[in-house]
């Protein structure tokens, strides 16, 4: 009875599926390598779901926050949110303060993704109780 | 409880702090006083009610130099170059005191009527004479070309 129903559903989804492809360019990628490209959503939502674990430990935080920082790019807001709130349950508040220091020094010269951050990340501060470096004073010598 | 082998401190996590590494395998204070203790306590609790002090202590349990003490210029490289140009000065001084009290006189090769001969006696060798010295010089005009 609802087989009607499904393929016709699902020809109009194929049909709007493929319709979406068409209009954007193809994304470019290298001719080298048979590996997938990641994108950046993809990237963003891997680090999102690695410091979303619930049960994410010291180490797993030290480390994946480490690994990010080496990473040539300074962090989207949403990947900085998990990572605060894994700090919060680890009761480690020092370490959340660290990481907006770091983000701080790793977006280099341009002075304008900090504060921006800090506004993404404002709801997140307030809620969890965390002080930026620079109401603490530790941004200066 | 680990067995016949001593540890030794240096196969133990350390302490660093660095831009690229921001949070350290271990804290910085790992014997906490009484009021660190308690402190730590409070953390479990909402951070909201921690005042800043309490939260530079925290930090300051953790990290030991934040980044603004890392970043930090130091003016050390004056004392360095100072230093530099003292001794190649210094060097300079050993030099000329050498230069009058433990070599003997110039060789006679450096005399400016060696240098001319030895100029001379090159050109009648035809040394290089494609592109180097010997080209330079007119024969014909016994002078330089011009």
């Amino acid at each position: 009875m609802f087989r009607a129903v499904f393929r016709l559903s699902a020809a109009g989804a194929r049909s709007l599926a493929r319709s979406r492809p068409c209009s954007s360019a193809p994304l470019a990628s290298r001719c080298y390598s048979h590996g997938k490209v990641e994108t950046e959503e993809e990237f963003d939502a891997r680090w999102v779901t690695y410091f979303s674990k619930p049960d994410i430990d010291a180490w797993e935080l030290r480390k994946g926050m480490n690994t990010l920082m080496c990473y040539d790019l300074v962090p989207e807001p949403k990947i900085l949110d998990s990572a605060l709130r894994a700090c919060r349950r680890l009761n480690d508040l020092a370490s959340a303060v660290r990481i907006l220091e770091a983000v701080k020094d790793k977006a280099g010269p341009h002075k304008d993704i900090y504060p921006y951050l800090i506004q993404e990340l404002k709801p997140t501060l307030t809620e969890l109780g965390i002080s930026t470096p620079e109401d603490l004073g530790i941004d200066k010598l | 409880m680990f067995g016949v082998a001593k540890i030794e401190h240096y196969t133990l996590p350390a302490y660093f702090d660095a831009r690229d590494a921001p949070l350290p395998d271990i804290r910085y204070v790992q014997n906490l006083s009484p009021e660190q203790k308690s402190l730590k306590e409070k953390e479990m609790g909402p951070w909201a009610a921690l005042s800043n002090e309490e939260k530079i202590a925290l930090y300051r349990i953790s990290f030991n130099q934040s980044f603004a003490e890392m970043n930090r210029t130091t003016p050390e490289w004056k004392t360095v170059f100072g230093a530099l140009m003292a001794l190649i000065g210094l060097t300079g001084l050993i030099v000329i005191w050498q230069r009058m009290y433990v070599y003997g006189p110039v060789p006679h090769t450096f005399d400016p009527e060696y240098k001319a001969k030895e100029l001379q006696r090159m050109l009648d060798m035809r040394i290089n004479p494609v592109q180097g010295i010997s080209s330079k010089w007119d024969y014909e005009n016994k002078q330089w070309k011009k």
